[in-house]
């Protein structure tokens, strides 16, 4: 009996989220006994990138390497993840949370007749039944969720775990799926990405900004910190209801909920549903020239001060330092 | 073309999150429901396609007493009936069913959502649904138009957007800017007072992954603010005491 886990890729790269989840899984069959990690990657991705899966704590990995699975087609994955699922005889299956993640989940859910618990942000309590801890009501509360079925699916959300990169090279081997019409009826037509940059949702570090910056032309700064610190950009919804960022910026209630080890929030004042969209945030570093910014209250560092003048002098300083 | 749209019933976004008895419930004392904001944004659309192809546009929630309300609302923003299967929503897998039995018995061309409640955030539903009446099922979904039987979506991914194309019938959770929110006007109002409000019991019990217990994030310490005219103190405090650097 393994654990199977979904790998995740972007253009032939294993996101780092899903070697998160390899890890978890790692831990988790410790605790249960489930024996060795057994990994899910579809699409191109090469021979060397699949073994470092094993670094993460996965023994063998199953490559499903036919090239119409390196789109995320939805209905295509789950139905790839099933049948590996069945192959190794799983009783769980983890994986990181995503756009795509949580879409193939869903579905496997019903195809596994598995419990699904999302958002799930600790190995579960598994010494007298199964309990998983997840996050609820965007992040301002944790529920305890009892799984009664045998299967079990857990979509863990970033920084659940540690990262472990310590593990030997892993075992590839390849794995033929087999699909039909129905799983490519819909396709994806074109896809459009940001470029070159950190993507949001994944980021460890995130420099966000709001209406406090006054305009669109006033970004550089915010970007110039972005660039130093490694880190995404990221912006409030007023900002992006503006204009002046794009929606896949916008993190909050309705936009992006992040949790990087670090976020940055540039004049930004802090309403509630701002906050929900930040507060698994390990580390909240808040500039407002504003000391009554709600925001303060929930941040661990702060200055008090204009962006126009504090930003630039932090740039400098972080450059220093860096 | 039928059009289902799943709504949910969940505290305003600004309520203050408690739980009571021992932690077991949520304490609804003066929390203010509304429309799930996901749900909302899908009920927008729905109403501009049903407009578009002029066909019927059905509201469901799963839910007890309390939602009537809140169905109320979305029959004054446009939906022309509305269905309450009277049940609490035990869980994820649990409202799937229900869902897909009266969705399946309504022949509904296009099934809408949120992307997520904004209670527990699962956003699994609608590819529960999906897989059990075997269509296919897209999310977050953020552009969704219907020409003919062909709908063209644009799905949101990590850092930008997929642009899809599959048939009718389909799922789609949906989120912003997929339309505009509506706000009910008074015409709206007076007519969803007659409209039919119909309430069926659950077709099953059956649940795999309920909560039991609730828990508030610990309190966080106060702020520890620096000099703006001192910003390498930040830094270091950073680098060397939050080790996030």
């Amino acid at each position: 009996m393994s654990i199977l886990v979904y790998i995740e890729q972007a253009e032939g790269k294993v996101k780092k989220t899903s070697l998160e989840a390899v890890t978890f899984a790692n831990a988790l069959a410790e605790q249960t006994g489930e024996g060795d990690i057994v990994a899910v990657a579809l699409g191109t991705i090469g021979n060397e990138e699949l073994a470092a899966i094993g670094k993460a704590g996965a023994a063998k990995v199953l490559h499903g390497a036919d090239s119409k699975l390196d789109s995320g087609v939805i209905q295509a994955h789950a139905s790839a993840v099933a049948q590996a699922f069945n192959f190794i005889g799983a009783k769980t299956l983890v994986l990181a949370k995503s756009s795509l993640g949580d879409a193939v989940a869903a579905r496997l859910a019903i195809k596994l007749n598995a419990g699904l618990v999302s958002n799930v942000v600790e190995l579960p309590k598994t010494d007298s039944g199964y309990i998983v801890k997840r996050s609820i009501y965007t992040g301002k509360a944790f529920a305890e969720t009892t799984v009664t079925t045998e299967n079990k699916i857990l979509a863990i959300k970033k920084n659940a775990i540690d990262l472990k990169q310590e593990g030997a090279d892993a075992q590839v081997e390849s794995f033929d799926v087999a699909l039909d019409d129905a799983d490519f009826a819909s396709k994806i037509t074109s896809t459009e990405r940001a470029t070159g940059d950190v993507l949001l949702p994944e980021a460890d570090i995130v420099v966000s900004g709001g209406r406090g910056l006054k305009g669109p032309e006033n970004w550089g700064m915010v970007e110039e910190m972005a660039k130093i610190l490694g880190a995404a950009t990221a912006c409030s919804k007023p900002v992006s209801d503006l204009g002046w960022r794009g929606h896949h910026e916008h993190v909050g209630q309705t936009g992006i909920k992040v949790a990087p080890t670090l976020y940055i929030a540039i004049g930004i004042s802090g309403a509630i549903q701002h906050l929900a969209g930040v507060n698994s945030s390990k580390c909240i570093v808040v500039i407002n020239k504003d000391p009554d910014a709600p925001f303060f209250k929930a941040a661990d560092y702060g200055i008090v001060g204009d962006a126009f003048e504090v930003v630039p002098k932090l740039n400098e300083a972080l450059k220093a330092e860096l | 073309m039928k059009i289902l749209v799943c709504i949910t019933h969940v505290p305003d976004t600004t309520s203050k999150i408690q739980f009571t008895a021992d932690n077991t419930k949520f304490d609804s004392t003066g929390v203010q429901y509304i429309i799930g904001p996901y749900d909302d944004y899908a009920l927008a659309r729905a109403v501009e396609l049903r407009d578009e192809a002029s066909g019927k546009l059905t509201v469901l929630n799963v839910g007890e007493a309390d939602s009537d309300p809140t169905l109320r609302k979305a029959l004054a923003i446009g939906a022309d009936d509305a269905i309450r299967v009277n049940s609490a929503p035990k869980d994820s897998y649990f409202v799937a069913q229900q869902i897909a039995h009266y969705a399946k018995e309504g022949e509904y061309d296009l099934i809408l959502m949120g992307r997520e409640s904004i209670d527990f955030n699962g956003g699994m539903v609608h590819g529960m649904v999906g897989e059990l009446l075997g269509m296919p099922s897209f999310s977050p979904v953020m552009k969704l138009d219907v020409d003919g039987s062909t709908v063209k979506m644009a799905r949101e991914i990590e850092g930008g957007k997929e642009m899809l194309e599959a048939s009718l019938p389909l799922i789609a959770g949906c989120q912003e800017p997929i339309a505009e929110w509506k706000i009910p006007n008074m015409r709206g109002i007076m007519s969803a007072r007659t409209k039919p409000l119909n309430v069926v019991e659950p077709i099953s019990q059956e649940t795999q992954a309920e909560a039991s217990k609730y828990e508030l994030p610990p309190a966080k310490g106060a702020v520890k603010l620096v000099d703006k005219d001192n910003v390498a103190e930040l830094v270091k405090l950073l680098k060397n005491e939050a080790k996030v650097l």
